[in-house]
C-alpha cells in the first residue's frame, strides 16, 4: 500500500457520501478525504478513472447517494467505502418512464 | 485609478432600438428549409453576410409558433446589423409576419420571395445586391463604450462530465454574479438539467410566483421523459463515462453556471428578455436549439462550458468556450478559450478563474474573437417539440 496526496479526491458537501476522484486512482491504494474541517483515509478497493466517483463509506442498499449535500440518485445494492460508485450499483430517481 | 471603482465598460454598435450589438452582422435568415440554398449562395458571395439555414418554416399552423417568435428574435438580435428574408413563396410560415417583427426594431429588413423574382439565380442575384449594399452601410457603424446594463450574457453547458459542476460551472457562475453586479443581465437555460436541482433554484426565486413557474417548467420536461419511455437515465454516453451517473448528479452541476443571484423571471424559448439580473429561458438541453433560443431572446453572448470538449458556436454571436477538465484543454486546445482546469490542479482558485472569465466576456464584447468565431463554427438550430435529445 502507498500514501496517496491529498488532492486526488474531492468532497464538496460535508453531508457527502461519496469522493470525487480529480485523478485515476489504482486499487489498493488509500487516498486522504477532506471532510469539512476533518480528515479521513480511505483505501481505494477498484480503479476509479478520473472524474469518477468512490464511496467514502458504506452505503446501505437502497439508500441515497449524496453528493453537492444534494442527493443525487439511490444504491441498487450495498456499496463498501472505497468501492467505485457509478450506474452500475446507482440508479436515478427522476425523468424515468419505468418507474413513478 | 481604483480599478473597482471604474464600472465596467465594453465597446458596442448601438442600434436604433436602443439595444448594443456587440458584432455587426447582416444575416441572410430563410423562412423555410426550402430557401436554405439560396440564402447560403448570397451569404457566399458577400463578406460580411452569414446565412442562417433551419430545419423549419413549413409546419402545421400550431407548431409555427416557436419557429416564428425565433426567426423574429434572431433577426432583432442587437448582434445582427440589417435583415435580409428568403422566402419560398408557400411555406406555411408567413414571410411578411417576420418581416415585420424584424422591422419593429427599426433595423434595416429586406424580403425576397424565390417563387416571385423567377427562380434560384435570379433570387441569387438580387439578394447579393441587397445584402451587398447592408454590408456596406452596416460597416459605417462605430464601436461606443457602454455599461454592462446593455449586456445579456448566456450559459450554456454541453458536453458535461464530473469537472463541469465541480470547476467550469462554479466558475463561470463566479463570472454570472460579477456580471449581475454590475448592472447586467445573465440567462441560466436548458430546463431537462434542472431536474434534481430545481428546489434549489426555486428557493433564490425573487417571489412565489417565479418559484412555481420553476417547478412547473421542469415538470414538463420530466413528464416529457417519461412519456417518451426514458428507463434508466437521461444522461449521454459521453456524460457517462466521463463520471456523471444521474440526471440529479448532472443538474446539480449545471446550475452552479448561473452563479448565485436571484432569480428575477422565467421566459419561454426566444421570448424577449425583459428586465435585469439572472433569469431562467425554459429550454432544452440540446445545446444548439438551447443557444438559438437565447439569442432569439436577445441575448450578445454565450459562455460554454464543456468537460468533453465541444467545438460549437453561433451564426451570430460569439461563444466562449471554458472547460474544467485539463486534459480536453490539452486536447481541443483550438476551441476552448478559457482553461478553468487549474481549479482541479490547485493552480488557481474559482474565484480566480471566474475574475478572468468575467475580463473574457468584456474583452469578447468589445471585439476580440472567440476561437469558435475564428474557425468558422456556426451551428443553427430552432427547437421544435418533437424528436430532440436532452
Amino acid at each position: 500500500m502507498r500514501c496517496e496526496d491529498l488532492s486526488k479526491v474531492v468532497v464538496i458537501d460535508p453531508r457527502d457520501n461519496v469522493a470525487t476522484a480529480i485523478t485515476k486512482l489504482n486499487a489498493g491504494s488509500i487516498v486522504t478525504v477532506r471532510i469539512g474541517q476533518s480528515e479521513k483515509k480511505v483505501e481505494v478497493r477498484q480503479p476509479i478513472p478520473f472524474g469518477h466517483k468512490l464511496a467514502i463509506k458504506r452505503i446501505e442498499k437502497g439508500e441515497h447517494v449524496i453528493k453537492y449535500g444534494e442527493v443525487i440518485g439511490r444504491t441498487t445494492q450495498a456499496i463498501e467505502e472505497g468501492e467505485h460508485v457509478h450506474i452500475h450499483n446507482v440508479e436515478s430517481m427522476r425523468g424515468r418512464g419505468d418507474i413513478t | 485609478m481604483n480599478e473597482n471603482r471604474t464600472p465596467a465598460k465594453f465597446l458596442g454598435y448601438g442600434r436604433p432600438d436602443g439595444s448594443v450589438g456587440i458584432r455587426n452582422h447582416v444575416a441572410i435568415i430563410p423562412t423555410v428549409c426550402c430557401a436554405n440554398e439560396v440564402a447560403k449562395k448570397i451569404a457566399d458571395q458577400v463578406e460580411g453576410a452569414v446565412a442562417l439555414p433551419h430545419e423549419c418554416g413549413c409546419e402545421a399552423t400550431p407548431q409555427l409558433e416557436i419557429p416564428t417568435r425565433t426567426l423574429i428574435g434572431i433577426g432583432r438580435n442587437p448582434n445582427v446589423a440589417a435583415v435580409l428574408l428568403v422566402s419560398l413563396g408557400c411555406e406555411t410560415m408567413d414571410a411578411e409576419h417576420i418581416a415585420k417583427g424584424v422591422a419593429g426594431s427599426k433595423k434595416t429588413v429586406e424580403l425576397i420571395v424565390i417563387q416571385e423574382v423567377g427562380g434560384t439565380i435570379k433570387a441569387v442575384e438580387k439578394g447579393v445586391r441587397i445584402a451587398q449594399a447592408m454590408v456596406q452601410d452596416s460597416s459605417e457603424m462605430k464601436r461606443e463604450a457602454y455599461d454592462l446594463s446593455n449586456l445579456i450574457v448566456a450559459t450554456e453547458c454541453g458536453g458535461s462530465d464530473l469537472t463541469s459542476g465541480i470547476a467550469a460551472n462554479p466558475a463561470v457562475g463566479a463570472a454570472a454574479d460579477m456580471i449581475v453586479r454590475a448592472g447586467g443581465t445573465v440567462l441560466l437555460s436548458e430546463t431537462p438539467e434542472f431536474i434534481g436541482a430545481e428546489h434549489l433554484l426555486a428557493k433564490r426565486a425573487i417571489d412565489e410566483k417565479v418559484a412555481r413557474r420553476i417547478y412547473e417548467i421542469v415538470r414538463w420536461w420530466e413528464q416529457r421523459a417519461r412519456d417518451e419511455g426514458i428507463r434508466f437515465h437521461m444522461l449521454s454516453r459521453g456524460n457517462i463515462e466521463g463520471g456523471l451517473t444521474t440526471i440529479e448528479e448532472k443538474s446539480l452541476g449545471a446550475i452552479h453556471k448561473g452563479g448565485s443571484s436571484p432569480i428575477q423571471g422565467v421566459v419561454e424559448y426566444a421570448e424577449k428578455l425583459a428586465g435585469r439580473g439572472l433569469c431562467i429561458m425554459d429550454t432544452t438541453g440540446d445545446d444548439i436549439n438551447s443557444n438559438t433560443g437565447m439569442l432569439a431572446g436577445g441575448a450578445q453572448i454565450i459562455v460554454f462550458t464543456t468537460g468533453r470538449g465541444s467545438p460549437v458556436g453561433t451564426p451570430i454571436a460569439p461563444v466562449i468556450k471554458v472547460t474544467g477538465n485539463p486534459t480536453t484543454y490539452e486536447m481541443m486546445r483550438d476551441n476552448m478559450d478559457i482553461n478553468a482546469g487549474t481549479i482541479l490542479e490547485g493552480k488557481e482558485t474559482i474565484e480566480e478563474v471566474g475574475a478572468r472569465i468575467f475580463k473574457e466576456i468584456l474583452e469578447v464584447a468589445s471585439g476580440k474573437r472567440t476561437k469558435s468565431e475564428t474557425l468558422g463554427h456556426r451551428e443553427f438550430a430552432i427547437f421544435r417539440i418533437r424528436g430532440h435529445a436532452y
